[in-house]
């Protein structure tokens, strides 16, 4: 679980030029006072726990290499430096231990946010997410909580292999008591994970990766705008909350609907445009809660769906959807709900672009739902 | 022979005789003469007891010894000998002979169909007892499902125990766990899991945070030979050495995890204590069936905790007197007599052994105890029955929905409909 250096290089040399770290935005974890910067997606992260770090001494951070290093993607930089020794740190490698201690500490009435390094790194903390964590206010009744957060970069894109681009989200998802937060832009970054971090609740937040630097869109062989010519990077410094729940329209339209979240979101925008279809783009960016009334409303006025996820087909966050998609809008639906998915298959090195839902998938998805299917 | 040749002879190269995959054994089976020899025990008295401040290297020592204050005569002796008043004796003794009265109503209860499962403690009650009577409920204990000691220790109602098991209308958890997974904020105790072994990172987690905080409290947790097996136990380990986490990490070797004695978590090979050393931990190794070594190497391991000197492990050596659960019959796996037989005693016969010779108690006051807790039990179990055995009474079925998250989705919102409530 060391290679992470290979990694972040891999990023940077996949059309992600070092430019898109925007050199001018101010370090997160500098900013004072209020103002509006523009900030790319681990600046916003940062900002985020810095800012509750500022406001609450109950919050603390911790993962492995998080500590006086900041993370392998630099998401808890100077945080150490800033709040001192105790409140950002590094842990050991190991998963399990890191969202024990959290849990721990929760239970104790801090609101820890914990740092796995890697999605794929997860698994052996599995059990105490879920067996733990998300059973503990129940099972209790209601004398126990854990109010804790646990961060995770997640998603493919970057040449990671399978050990470094999966998307569980499903596998937490499926288990009462867990949320499960995935923000698509730098703004709703900063404003959803201040959110998870004052949740009472347990909440697993998967950062996608791919986007950390810039909004990229699945087009690998062009090279990726900056973040600092987007809206949704202008970053208040100060504090703000984005609620847990509530998904974004991020394009308005009127034949088909388009529910994705993470990097698909971006990847779904450019397939629409690809396409040529005056699809609605709805960024789920909460999956449990789910905004289900703006789904519903979308799909009622569309008649039409496509759904899009990296995650692989079977069991995907997609087939949920699907069936409540199906559920309720039936009798508006003019053709069958389509999914743009990842294969079902691990994630494999050389083939990531065939393995990556594209544009041009979207396209296609698209047009056959537009006519009908068929 | 050329370099080819040479390189083909090492490849080839076969063992003096085939390997052979070891399985380990218990030293009886059902039908056998119980066997205790491979004990690693001490006399009473004679292991030394280290300054609070010593480096888990100076003592590894104890790691293999066996910490034991009572002897064979009742009499209290050696170094770690805790000198406590009699009255104080008086009330463990109460209190474990109470947990015991407790147990054999709630095995019975379950029997007559009243519950659908049970635990009993039977022979290890000197172990929660004696360490929820030294720590306070501000700390907090992370227990496994044999700690009812503690809550009875402690004075939490026994009706309030009983609700739970029958998870009746007045369930204190809402009729959301298996009987006796009790959960008393309050008493400084944790909600039990079930799931073996998470709770012990957990503790050291609770710990790092009241060191965090710059707080006084400290954490003790619990958890079986058995589950030393899982990672859960290394990892906690690890944190608590690393980050010098004020908590008390006990080892309670019962022998028995279900039917699979200690060896098959490692216990042939090495002590459970030993454990520490490599984490470098300071370890304990104590008689667990000995009221006053377990006060006493508690309360070693709580100052080393309280003066931010960390955490100590205690393998606390024991023997699961009764079956596994009320799921379980040790007759299919064990000798019948080895609890009659276990070297070490009866936790309340020895610490009544004690309290006698010293003139502090007797027969008659003996009996006297064994009256009241019988009493107190039936009372609690007359009080908890009336509300209702399980079935007779529950929690609304809308609490079924309820404490999922603080607030309510509308999957459960609109699932609860679907139910009607």
């Amino acid at each position: 679980m060391s290679e992470q250096t290979t990694f972040t290089d891999a990023d940077r040399n996949d059309g992600v030029e070092p430019d898109m770290v925007d050199q001018n935005a101010a370090p997160a974890s500098e900013a004072t006072g209020a103002g509006v910067v523009p900030m790319n997606m681990i600046q916003a992260l940062n900002s985020a726990i810095d800012v509750k770090m500022a406001e609450d001494a109950n919050v603390l951070s911790f993962g492995e290499d998080a500590g006086y290093f900041g993370g392998v993607f630099r998401v808890t930089d100077k945080l150490q430096q800033k709040h001192g020794l105790t409140r950002s740190f590094d842990a050991p490698i190991s998963e399990c231990g890191i969202v024990a201690a959290a849990i721990g500490m929760g239970a104790y009435g801090l609101r820890p946010v914990v740092e796995i390094q890697f999605a794929d790194y997860i698994y052996p903390a599995y059990d105490q997410i879920v067996s733990e964590a998300a059973k503990m206010r129940y099972r209790s009744g209601g004398q126990f909580t854990s109010p804790i957060t646990v961060r995770s970069p997640y998603g493919g894109g970057i040449f990671g292999g399978q050990t470094h681009s999966q998307s569980p989200e499903s596998l937490f998802t499926h288990i009462a008591g867990l949320k499960v937060v995935i923000p698509s832009n730098p703004y709703d970054a900063k404003g959803l994970l201040t959110a998870a971090i004052e949740d009472d609740d347990p909440v697993v937040f998967f950062e996608p990766k791919r986007l950390y630097n810039g909004p990229f869109d699945g087009w690998h062989e062009k090279p990726v705008s900056p973040w600092k010519a987007q809206d949704l990077a202008q970053v208040p410094t100060g504090k703000y909350v984005e609620p847990i729940g509530k998904a974004r329209v991020m394009r308005e339209g009127n034949d088909v609907t388009i529910l994705a979240y993470g990097t698909m979101v971006w990847v779904a925008l450019a397939g629409a445009e690809h396409a040529g279809v005056d699809a609605e783009v709805i960024d789920l960016r909460s999956l449990v809660p789910l905004d289900i009334e703006a789904i519903e409303a979308s799909v009622k006025k569309t008649g039409r769906c496509v759904i899009v996820h990296e995650a692989p087909k079977t069991s995907g966050f997609g087939g949920e959807l699907s069936a409540l998609v199906q559920e309720r809008c039936f009798y508006s639906l003019e053709a069958p709900i389509a999914r743009v998915t990842g294969w079902d298959t691990p994630y494999p090195h050389a083939f990531e672009w065939e393995y990556f839902p594209g544009p041009q998938r979207v396209a296609d998805a698209l047009k056959s739902v537009m006519t009908g299917g068929r | 022979m050329d370099m080819d040749a040479r390189m083909n002879d090492k490849m080839n190269k076969k063992n003096s005789q085939p390997l052979s995959l070891r399985v380990p054994e218990p030293s009886g089976r059902p039908g056998d003469t119980p066997d205790f020899s491979h004990l690693q025990m001490d006399p009473a008295g004679v292991v030394e007891r280290p300054e609070v401040g010593s480096t888990p290297y100076q003592m590894r020592d104890l790691a293999f010894r066996l910490i034991r204050v009572l002897d064979d005569e009742g009499a209290a002796v050696g170094p770690w000998n805790p000198r406590l008043d009699p009255e104080t004796m008086r009330r463990g003794l109460k209190a474990m002979i109470l947990t015991r009265a407790f147990d054999d109503r709630m095995h019975r209860a379950h029997r007559q169909g009243k519950t659908s499962f049970y635990m009993k403690c039977t022979g290890e009650e000197a172990i929660a007892v004696a360490q929820g009577m030294i720590l306070s409920r501000e700390d907090m204990g992370f227990p496994t499902y044999r700690q009812q000691g503690l809550l009875i220790a402690r004075g939490y109602p026994l009706v309030a125990m009983m609700n739970q098991i029958y998870s009746n209308a007045e369930d204190p958890i809402k009729g959301r766990q298996l009987p006796i997974m009790y959960s008393a904020k309050d008493y400084g105790f944790f909600t039990i899991s079930g799931n073996l072994g998470t709770q012990v990172p957990q503790a050291v987690g609770w710990a790092m945070a009241s060191a965090y905080k710059g707080d006084d409290k400290i954490a003790i947790s619990w958890i079986g030979d058995g589950a030393t097996a899982e990672g859960d136990f290394h990892n906690a380990l690890t944190f608590a050495s690393v980050y010098r986490a004020p908590v008390i990490l006990n080892v309670v070797n019962n022998q028995w995890a279900i039917s699979s004695f200690q060896g098959i978590a490692g216990g042939l090979e090495t002590t459970f204590a030993s454990k520490a050393i490599g984490y470098g931990l300071p370890a304990l190794r104590v008689d667990g069936n000995d009221f006053l070594a377990v006060w006493a190497a508690t309360q070693w391991a709580e100052e080393r905790a309280r003066s931010n000197q960390g955490a100590t492990v205690i393998e606390l050596f024991t023997y699961r007197g009764a079956p596994h659960s009320t799921s379980d019959d040790p007759s299919r796996y064990r000798p019948g007599d080895e609890h009659e037989k276990w070297p070490l005693g009866d936790p309340i016969e020895r610490l009544r052994q004690h309290l006698t010779v010293i003139g502090e108690w007797d027969d008659e006051r003996h009996a006297a105890a064994l009256k009241d807790a019988v009493e107190q039990v039936r009372a609690a179990g007359k009080e908890s029955e009336a509300i209702g055995t399980l079935g007779q009474s529950r929690p609304s079925v809308k609490t079924m929905f309820e404490e999922v998250y603080a607030t309510e989705d509308w999957r459960l919102i609109e699932q609860r409909r679907e139910v009607g409530v």
